[in-house]
């Protein structure tokens, strides 16, 4: 089985943002592999660990500024083998680059650069924009069966069972037959730290190179960007002396009591 | 949590509840000053009168949180907890009770763990905690001034949304209040980055026991005019009067912030990537901190740690953290030390953190330790500085000591960038001080330490615990006669924190 795995680099979770002209601020700000996208090379690595699965090679890939090589180095220092960097400087965080574009940057790697792919494991969503659709979008160009939000992904047969996650409950797929595409969720895994001696391997392992444009994909945006504001700042909490006060505001400000 | 009441304050029974237990030493140590009396109901009056809010109470369960220490050791029996809302409420409140010669115990978040902040008897208790406004932050300069109140994560996410650091952080950042860090002298993991606490206090405001109020504030950095006083009362632990205000010079947020946790075989091994770390490093270097792995054990069985030998954990792991202000540069320079470092040998393995969820993961660790060994049994707590040619030596001293009380286990952490250790001895499952275990400890790890040209308190100071150590095994009798005769000037009634700091006298 030959694994791709997806990796974008995005604005660290634990950042606070500002907003400035053009959108969020970007500049200095720490980046980091998209957590989702963690939790994929996880999943794709396990694999390769379990001998059942017969995993030939893992291969990660990712679209954006030179620097996502530094975030394809931390995925092969989680254990994918190699890596192919698709060069664009356009903003991945909806601002430029849009889903329908990696999805067809995605499916070019797979139709003429790496053409035995068997599973395409990527995280549910990028924190950045926030989408969740580069992973059903691929799978519906590719005509391949996909299954989302992944918290449980076993082999069975020529195929996986895999269980998603729903705001009723859990369903569980069952794909008959690789190819497939597989976008992961939270509880699927806890993602490895990278140790230090497979940090420094990571550094030997190949990355391919490619420009964004010398795929015959339109990378304008689809969608326009009108407006990015901050949330309103939450008012403060106040605190009520007493159940009678507590009442009277419920009733009389919130307009939560009758 | 704290559920066990005492019927008696005679402290000879040695009663065990799950998290609450005296030790011995309370028998024996310390007794408050002869001259001082008791607070009464009329005292409470008096009080009132003069402050917004004064909480009184003769039942233990209501002012527990005030009479109770953090470590589960100590607990006083004060009735009167006066909570001031000004410097001027502080003023009152400590010229009547100079007057009425009544002793004093300031309070700010209660986290000692000497037993510095909660009675030893009846004392009144002056709760620094609704001193908690900022005044200003000066954006350009980095200089924040505020109450004594304020809680220090407060305060550090507070600088922080003006790209500012606090220039301490320690596990009881969601506790501790800078008043309380400043009487003490706090250390922390970031001492060795931004210096102590002296470096970095420009100016406070502070009360003097007859309620004379000292404005010691600044604006800025430099200035030799007279004998620099604030500095007294740093450390002073609240026993020559009360700070009220801090004004605390604040570094610039570094936009770079990276971790790495690395293992060791041996303790050697962790001196010699110290030196490395300084040298490849230079000047982003901000923590080096270590835990052995005894301790790793413990922490083990609550959190996930980053790089182990298979099932077992690593002879001793480093948390290294670096700051800076170009992250490629800092993680260039990183990744050229750690390689150097494993080339050589000192580091057998270990983990850089990728994003900062792993670098506070990382840091929890090292933080958890003291909050994780309190749940598992009695500790007996020692905070030790040392030569690093000594660090652990003192450790394996202390275990081979304790071969015939297998049930005792030596756990270390500790700073040792600044050479300081956190060594402690706990029992499993059982909260009760066993008498034997105490003695096969002191004073023989005392005498180790000044041996080896250590201090017998590195940063957690005196308190009730270690005071009467000062002259035995700190500092010579000429300098603590001066320290009394200091104390004499500022506090001539011995109403602050009495039987504290300074021996006590019996």
């Amino acid at each position: 089985m030959k694994i791709l795995v997806g990796v974008k680099r995005v604005v660290d979770y634990a950042v606070k943002v500002r907003v400035g002209a053009n959108g969020v601020e970007l500049k200095n700000v720490k980046m980091s592999l998209n957590p989702f996208c963690e939790i994929a090379v996880e999943a794709a690595v396990r694999l390769k660990e379990n001998k059942a699965a017969s995993v030939s090679e893992v291969v990660a890939l990712s679209i954006g500024p030179k620097q996502c090589q530094e975030t394809l180095r931390t995925a092969m220092a989680m254990g994918c083998d190699r890596a192919i960097h698709i060069h664009t400087d356009l903003r991945g965080d909806y601002m430029e680059l849009q889903s329908d574009s990696v999805a067809k940057l995605f499916q070019k790697v797979i139709e003429e650069k790496e053409k035995d792919v068997d599973l395409v494991l990527v995280g549910k969503q990028a924190i950045d924009s926030d989408c969740g659709q580069v992973g059903p979008m691929l799978a519906g160009y590719l005509n391949w069966p996909q299954a989302t939000f992944a918290a449980k992904i076993d082999l069975d047969g020529d195929g996986l069972m895999v269980e998603r996650e729903t705001d009723q409950g859990t369903e569980t797929i069952k794909i008959a037959k690789l190819p497939a595409v597989v976008s992961c969720d939270l509880r699927l895994n806890e993602p490895r730290y990278a140790t230090l001696p497979n940090i420094m391997k990571a550094k030997k392992k190949k990355i391919d190179q490619f420009q964004a444009d010398e795929f015959d994909v339109d990378l304008t945006a689809k969608n326009k960007v009108l407006e990015v504001f901050e949330p309103p700042a939450r008012k403060e909490g106040i605190t009520v002396d007493n159940v009678n006060q507590l009442i009277d505001k419920l009733k009389n400000e919130a307009g939560l009591l009758q | 949590m704290f559920s066990c009441s005492f019927a008696s304050n005679r402290l000879t029974s040695a009663s065990s509840c799950a998290a609450f237990h005296l030790a011995r030493r309370l028998v024996s140590t310390t007794t408050t000053s002869m001259s001082l009396r008791s607070p009464n109901a009329n005292d409470f009056q008096e009080l009132s009168k003069r402050i917004d809010k004064v909480l009184i109470s003769h039942d233990a369960q209501t002012l527990l949180k005030y009479n109770a220490d953090w470590t589960g050791h100590y607990q006083g029996r004060s009735k009167i907890v006066c909570q001031p809302q000004s410097t001027q409420e502080v003023a009152s409140i400590l010229k009547y009770c100079n007057k009425e010669k009544i002793g004093v115990v300031p309070q700010a978040g209660n986290t000692s763990v000497v037993g510095g902040s909660v009675p030893i008897q009846e004392e009144v208790i002056l709760s620094l905690e609704r001193l908690d406004g900022i005044v200003s932050f000066d954006d350009e300069n980095g200089i924040l001034t505020c109450g004594a109140g304020c809680v220090l994560q407060s305060l550090q996410e507070k600088v922080a949304s003006y790209s500012h650091l606090m220039p301490i952080d320690l596990g009881a950042k969601g506790s501790c209040q800078i008043g309380g860090n400043v009487s003490t002298n706090a250390g922390g993991q970031y001492y060795y980055r931004f210096g102590s606490i002296h470096a970095n206090i420009i100016g406070m405001e502070v009360v003097l026991p007859d309620g004379t109020i000292l404005d010691l504030l600044s604006k800025i950095q430099k200035d030799n005019t007279g004998y620099d006083l604030k500095h007294l009362f740093i450390g002073a632990e609240g026993t020559l009067g009360v700070i009220t205000k801090v004004a605390i010079k604040c570094p610039r947020l570094p936009t770079a912030r990276n971790v790495a946790f690395l293992a060791c075989e041996s303790f050697d091994m962790v001196r010699k990537t110290l030196t490395c770390a300084k040298d490849e490093l230079g000047e982003i270097l901000a923590a080096f901190e270590f835990i052995d792995e005894q301790m790793l054990d413990q922490v083990g069985n609550r959190k996930k740690i980053p790089v182990k030998h298979g099932e077992r954990n690593y002879p001793f792991c480093i948390l290294l953290e670096t700051q800076g202000s170009n992250d490629e540069h800092d993680m260039a320079k990183l990744e050229s030390f750690v390689e150097k470092s494993i080339t050589l040998g000192n580091v057998v393995d270990g983990t850089l953190a990728q994003d900062m969820k792993q670098v506070n993961d990382m840091w929890e660790i090292r933080e958890s330790c003291n909050p994780i060994i309190r749940e598992i049994g009695y500790n007996y707590k020692y905070d030790i500085s040392l030569p690093l040619s000594d660090y652990y030596d003192i450790a394996e001293e202390m275990r081979e000591r304790l071969v015939s009380k297998p049930e005792a286990l030596v756990v270390n952490w500790g700073h040792v960038i600044d050479g300081n250790l956190h060594l402690n001895i706990i029992t499993p499952g059982d909260f009760s001080a066993d008498e034997q275990i105490i003695a096969l400890i002191e004073p023989f790890i005392f005498e180790s330490v000044v041996r080896r040209g250590g201090s017998i308190s590195a940063e957690h100071g005196l308190g009730q615990s270690k005071n009467n150590y000062l002259g035995k095994y700190a500092k010579k009798d000429d300098i603590v006669k001066v320290m009394k005769l200091l104390k004499s000037i500022f506090d001539p009634n011995g109403i602050m924190n009495p039987g504290k700091f300074l021996p006590s006298t019996k």
